[in-house]
């Protein structure tokens, strides 16, 4: 546990220090709904139906790109060996790291929530404690398959190529219920997205898990 | 306190078929300065990393503090110190920010004095604030030096730590590792550059494709040291 | 035991083309095209199973590391996406005729897409993930989590029944069989095709066998080879 809050810690101070990820973030966020609505460019009532898709969508995206770096800055000067060197069990590494993903795609889904419903006309306001809830469910989910496989990916030859290859496919159960669940909440609050959250909750449950169990494996040689 | 620092037999690993350590066996007593010679490719870091828990032998048997590395908990690893080619350090971090982070990790007592002592015995005062990005060579490996010993390892495996020292930090070096050894601790060290590791060993050995092929207690002449190398080298080419 | 794959698997798909093609009666709404069906849902059955053998060698592989168990993985999954394959592709010969479109986002044919997209990035992490040895190792994470995500998929899944309309108007093929000559058809099919399956992955996981002894022998000879010079 402690080893997990000290390296929950140095990310966030890195990120903060560096500004990397969140700049990336944002300017991709921005550029990907500006595409997605303009490629579509729905009229105004149309406009909030694509709401939940064009969200979880840019999500995923920026997520991906924002999560690579959380292995990649362990290759630098091999700060990985110093991490296995050290009393720390792996799975707490992953803890930690899981922790520092939900922070970086938190501030992610800040970026990205306000500007869909900018772009689409769609109003969260009224819906937002439900919204919330399903936004970090996902953020969650998200996070804790995506920390297993960007350390895959980068102790792998071609890095970052792979990791879309081995999330997104995993992770597809994890867009429906968050896009149904998104929609459900818009329509009706979080009572009527119940079906869909508990897929989001199985889904965070089942991959937190697997991933504290077999973290071990991917970073001990 | 009869479990040796470290109890090697028959360590065999190899990097995609291809052999790399092809059957060692080394004992390292407390008190012991173990200085590893050999050219390169002979398996001296991996042998060093495999000793530091960062891998696992393909074959063979490790026991460190008599524990069978196979099942160590994660507590053996507080006992060691490792110092690898890269300096371990996040460039981003200063260097007093990189030694918090890991004396939270290893657990330190009494950490924020440790943490000065340390910058201090690297000559590190000055560039303390500044991210590790922007160190010199030398500034680095000292850097690296003073992370392995925050926790005051029973057991140091320093891979080439000579590289890139000015002569005064090669002084400080050698009198630290002295003053360790002399203390009980455990050294193995690998390097290059025998001058600069002569005074600390205590036993050397040359390592030659994956095996020790000579090792020698106490402290030869370096000429002795010169002309066994050149053997070992010749007779298996 | 290996000797007798191939005279059991002919025997089998023989049995099989039989009764599919003469002695299964004609299915009366849809046709001679519903024949595909038997191929199609012993395919997904194939497809599916291989992927908890996947799995399962996955696991032993990461237990004890016996390089037999990853062979198996890997010749599991390149047979396992083959019969994925020929689900997605007899699926739409079927359908086309029999409901007018090519593909529909129903649940089942999502998640034989998903199957088959998680088998692919398996497949693509073992070819371009390097030489080292650690690809086994995540590959057989992969392997692992690859099967947790199974039950998730079907429960997601069935959440997009919601948005599109049911194209379908009864069970894709499910145990709405009556006909006895019809059960006969798709068991002796299934039978086949997993014997079929079964005698794939044996002779995968001998080339791959063969493939490594050869590469130690190389390396053993360019060794020699070198010194001698």
């Amino acid at each position: 546990m402690r080893g997990a809050l000290a390296i929950l810690s140095k990310d966030l101070r890195i990120e903060w220090r560096t500004r990397e990820s969140l700049a990336s973030v944002f300017v991709l966020g921005v550029l990907l709904l500006v595409v997605l609505t303009v490629a579509h460019d729905p009229t105004p009532e149309a406009a909030p139906a694509l709401a939940p898709a064009v969200l979880w969508v840019s999500f995923v995206f920026t997520g991906l790109a924002g999560v690579q770096r959380g292995f990649l800055l362990e290759r630098e000067n091999d700060c990985l060996a110093g991490l296995l060197t050290a009393p720390v069990d792996p799975a707490d590494i992953y803890a930690g790291k899981l922790a520092a993903n939900v922070v970086l795609l938190g501030a992610t889904q800040a970026v990205v929530v306000p500007l869909t419903g900018l772009f689409l006309h769609a109003d969260f306001w009224p819906v937002l404690p439900g919204l919330l809830a399903v936004l970090l469910l996902g953020n969650v989910g998200f996070a804790a398959l995506a920390t297993l496989f960007s350390a895959v990916a980068a102790r792998t030859r071609a890095r970052e190529t792979l990791l879309p290859l081995l999330f997104l496919p995993l992770a597809l159960p994890l867009l429906i219920g968050a896009v149904q669940a998104t929609q459900a909440v818009l329509a009706g609050g979080l009572g009527a997205a119940r079906e869909a959250v508990a897929v989001l909750v199985a889904f965070d449950v089942v991959f937190a898990v697997a991933g504290w169990l077999l973290f071990a494996y991917v970073v001990r040689d | 306190m009869s479990d040796p620092p470290v109890r090697a037999e028959g360590l065999v690993r190899a990097f995609v078929g291809t052999p790399v350590l092809a059957g060692v066996d080394l004992v390292v007593r407390a008190g012991e300065a173990v200085v590893l010679l050999g050219p390169n490719g002979a398996g001296k870091t991996t042998l060093l990393r495999i000793l530091a828990l960062l891998l696992r032998p393909g074959g063979g048997r490790l026991a460190l503090f008599g524990t069978e590395a196979r099942e160590a908990p994660p507590a053996l690893r507080g006992r060691i110190g490792y110092v690898g080619h890269e300096s371990l350090c996040y460039p981003d971090l200063t260097a007093a920010e990189n030694l918090a982070f890991y004396a939270r990790l290893f657990d330190v007592p009494d950490a924020t004095a440790r943490i000065a002592e340390l910058i201090g015995w690297a000559g590190l005062e000055l560039a303390a604030h500044r991210p590790v990005r922007t160190y010199s060579r030398g500034m680095a490996q000292r850097l690296a030096l003073a992370r392995a010993l925050l926790h005051g390892p029973d057991l140091l495996l320093l891979d080439e730590p000579f590289a890139g020292l000015d002569p005064e930090a090669v002084a400080m070096l050698q009198r630290c590792l002295g003053g360790l050894r002399a203390a009980g601790h455990a050294i193995v060290l690998t390097t290059h550059d025998l001058e600069r590791a002569a005074p600390v060993a205590t036993r050397l050995a040359i390592l030659h494709r994956g095996r020790v092929a000579w090792t020698q207690e106490g402290a030869p002449e370096p000429v002795v040291v010169a002309a066994a190398y050149q053997a070992v080298v010749a007779g298996r080419a | 035991m290996r000797r007798s794959f191939p005279p059991l698997v002919c025997a089998s798909m023989l049995a099989a083309l039989w009764l599919v093609f003469m002695a299964v009666p004609t299915e009366r709404e849809m046709g001679i095209v519903q024949r595909i069906f038997y191929f199609h849902v012993a395919s997904a059955w194939v497809a599916f199973l291989g992927f908890f053998v996947v799995a399962g060698a996955s696991a032993v592989y990461l237990w004890n590391g016996a390089r037999r168990a990853d062979r198996l993985a890997e010749a599991a999954a390149e047979v396992g996406v083959l019969f994925c394959t020929l689900v997605l592709v007899t699926g739409p010969i079927w359908a086309r005729p029999v409901w007018g479109v090519w593909w529909t986002w129903d649940p089942r044919l999502t998640m034989t897409v998903i199957l088959w997209a998680i088998y692919a990035s398996y497949l693509m992490l073992r070819a371009f993930g390097g030489e080292d040895e650690a690809v086994r190792r995540y590959a057989a994470v992969l392997g692992i989590v690859g099967v947790l995500d199974i039950p998730l998929i079907m429960v997601s899944v069935r959440l997009l029944r919601g948005i599109h309309p049911a194209v379908i108007t009864r069970n894709e093929g499910g145990s709405g069989l009556t006909d006895p000559w019809m059960r006969a058809g798709l068991g002796v099919s299934a039978l086949a095709l997993v014997l079929l399956a079964a005698w794939l992955i044996a002779l995968r996981m001998r080339n791959a066998r063969l493939g490594e002894e050869v590469a130690a022998l190389r390396r053993e000879a360019l060794a020699h080879g070198g010194e001698a010079a």
